[in-house]
């Protein structure tokens, strides 16, 4: 197939539209401005609805509602506006909603600033929203690999009624990329695959039958029985949806940690060490929840040392440093707000770091 | 021997936990029998809010769901939406709508979006206990207004239908009450035509509805209607504030 130069944002967009996304809602903000402008146009085409909406808080709820009649639903937004969205979120997620949700990160707090950051993986991956909850999030390193887990994303949510989050960045929607575009998936509310979707109902039909899409549970004892059933599903997703790379980790005596576009900036420095005679390799979580903690402790054996890279002040960190408890020393470089760090400045502390050993 | 009356099945036989002298239990029942009544059974999907109406996912025999407070015309806008030939409905009280939903509200009637609201102004947050809303009137003693609501502190109570008639998007907006047995019939008869102008794909109708909250009041039933009557209409006056299907 014929490989087409695309922005990173109108990538991610007509992949979800492959992947049977018809509905979305959503809010400008930059640096993501692209993919509702790409939708507003794109969605008639397919027969699908693009709506504005006054905010990302009832932008996100307007996500809840078509989900919860069964639609492949989408949303997406920068920092500040996820931050607005995350009571929806934990909504979506107490009311077991199958949804998309994008975050392409900038730098912060606040209103920070519209360059590409990495600030957010706290809120990402330790909650965001109120309530014992997770998504799979899923941190993609090139536009290519954002596309292919688009495409799967939808299955992934609607298997697991988890709604699924992807932690890009200003970075990845900005630049330009040659990429594959897989065909067309057909999608259809199919009522019998989503018995819990608000698809018609009348007195009469089977009680059980009923659409009650809800997160209310006043009756604590109920409201456990809720928390255990999503508890036992992120245990499911634990087990069988973790995703990461390993790239020249088999003899290295320092890893390196990173993910999403600091993984990429990363993989050079790796290359050019490895030319200078250093081992060294990157472990790069793909889902960073879940998190690949035992993946990484495995690829960590007969290293010496990890360098964790990131855009922000070390969020990853305390997963990565939880990954190999304390066996071997876990060194951090970065910056926050919305400096990438740079390959010299990783090479420069590998170098500090081999040193030291 | 026949059937004069009967629960319109559209209401679920569980049991309201509304108080007594509460004026919900009749506005469920006309929206219930509306729903009913528009034939659209099957194809019907509301939605509930938070306050003390939070549990009417429990009481409305259809499709269901509960939003986050205030978010409820967003939820039925993505229902609408994804589903653009059933009748979508949203059931909301004062604080959830004129307070913390406003944007939602506002904007739904904005788009002129094809969904019927219920307004519930009873003029208190009742789930929380009885404290202070924009619609409290002026010198009404709340919990969180000790010494009467003052307008220079907290300004006057907020008159939904009007402002959200002035919205170009509104297509049908009415105040009625469920005070006396004329205006539960105007009352079900504005919800009637909302529902009928939504399946015409008119445009955004909402019907506010007065009610009582005598445990919050702290009257009993009969004086809180009383007190309706006397405080809240000459505030609120009933009636059309706007209704493009008759111009």
């Amino acid at each position: 197939m014929a490989l087409t130069l695309m922005k990173g944002s109108e990538a991610i967009a007509e992949a979800a539209i492959r992947a049977g996304a018809r509905f979305f809602f959503g809010y400008p903000i930059t640096p993501q401005t692209e993919i509702p402008e790409y939708m507003s146009a794109r969605m008639p085409e397919v027969n699908g609805c693009y709506l504005q909406a006054e905010s990302e808080v009832a932008a996100i709820n307007m996500v809840y509602g078509a989900a919860g009649t069964g639609a492949r639903v989408i949303t997406s937004s920068s920092s500040p506006g996820v931050s607005l969205k995350q009571e929806g979120i934990s909504y979506c997620a107490g009311a077991q909603l199958p949804c998309v949700i994008l975050n392409v990160m900038r730098g912060g707090p606040g209103l920070g600033s519209i360059q590409a950051s990495q600030g957010d993986y706290f809120q990402a991956v330790k909650g965001g929203g109120n309530g014992d909850y997770h998504l799979i999030t899923y941190a993609p390193a090139s536009i290519q690999e954002a596309i292919n887990i688009m495409m799967f994303a939808y299955d992934k949510a609607e298997k697991y009624r988890v709604p699924v989050l992807f932690l890009a960045d200003g970075i990845m929607c900005q630049m330009m990329e040659p990429v594959e575009m897989p065909e067309m998936v057909e999608y259809h509310v199919d009522p019998e695959k989503k018995p819990w979707a608000a698809t018609g109902w009348k007195p009469g039909d089977d009680p059980s039958k009923r659409a009650v899409i809800n997160s209310l549970y006043i009756n604590t004892e109920e409201l456990t029985v809720h928390n255990n059933e999503l508890q036992a599903i992120y245990g499911e997703i634990r087990k069988n949806e973790k995703m990461w790379e390993c790239y020249r980790t088999e003899d290295a005596e320092i890893i390196i940690t990173a993910f999403g576009t600091v993984a990429r900036i990363a993989k050079s420095a790796v290359d050019t060490l490895r030319k200078e005679g250093y081992k060294v390799g990157l472990f790069r979580p793909i889902t960073v929840w879940p998190f690949p903690y035992e993946e990484l402790k495995e690829a960590a054996k007969g290293c010496k040392a990890i360098l964790d890279v990131e855009a922000n002040e070390g969020q990853m960190l305390e997963d990565v440093k939880l990954a190999v408890s304390g066996s071997i020393p876990v060194d951090y470089t970065g910056h926050c707000g919305s400096q990438m760090p740079s390959t010299a400045e990783i090479i420069a502390k590998v170098r500090e770091m081999k040193e030291g050993l | 021997m026949s059937v004069v009356f009967e629960k319109t099945p559209y209401l679920s036989d569980k049991p309201f936990h509304y108080c007594p002298g509460c004026n919900h239990g009749i506005i469920h029942r006309l929206v219930a029998e509306c729903l009913e009544e528009s034939g659209m059974g099957g194809n019907i999907v509301g939605v509930a809010p938070v306050g003390c109406s939070v549990f009417a996912y429990d009481y409305f025999n259809v499709d269901m769901m509960e939003a986050a407070h205030g978010r409820a015309p967003a939820v039925a806008t993505g229902i609408k939406r994804a589903k653009p030939d059933s009748l979508v409905f949203t059931y909301q009280g004062d604080g959830d709508l004129a307070s913390i939903g406003t944007a939602e509200i506002v904007h739904a009637a904005h788009r002129g979006e094809k969904i019927t609201t219920i307004f519930v102004n009873n003029a208190i947050y009742g789930m929380t206990g009885g404290q202070m809303a924009p619609t409290t009137l002026v010198g009404q003693v709340t919990t969180t207004s000790p010494y009467g609501r003052d307008e220079a502190w907290c300004g006057a109570p907020i008159k939904m239908s009007e402002m959200l008639a002035e919205v170009p998007g509104a297509y049908y907006i009415e105040r009625c009450a469920v005070n006396n047995t004329a205006n539960i019939v105007k009352t079900k008869n504005a919800i009637k035509k909302a529902f009928k102008y939504q399946m015409e794909g008119k445009g955004f109708c909402m019907i506010e509805v007065l009610s009582t909250c005598p445990t919050n009041w702290g009257l009993n039933p009969v004086e809180a209607m009383k007190w309706l009557e006397e405080n809240m209409i000459p505030y609120y006056p009933l009636g059309v504030k706007k209704d493009k299907g008759a111009e």
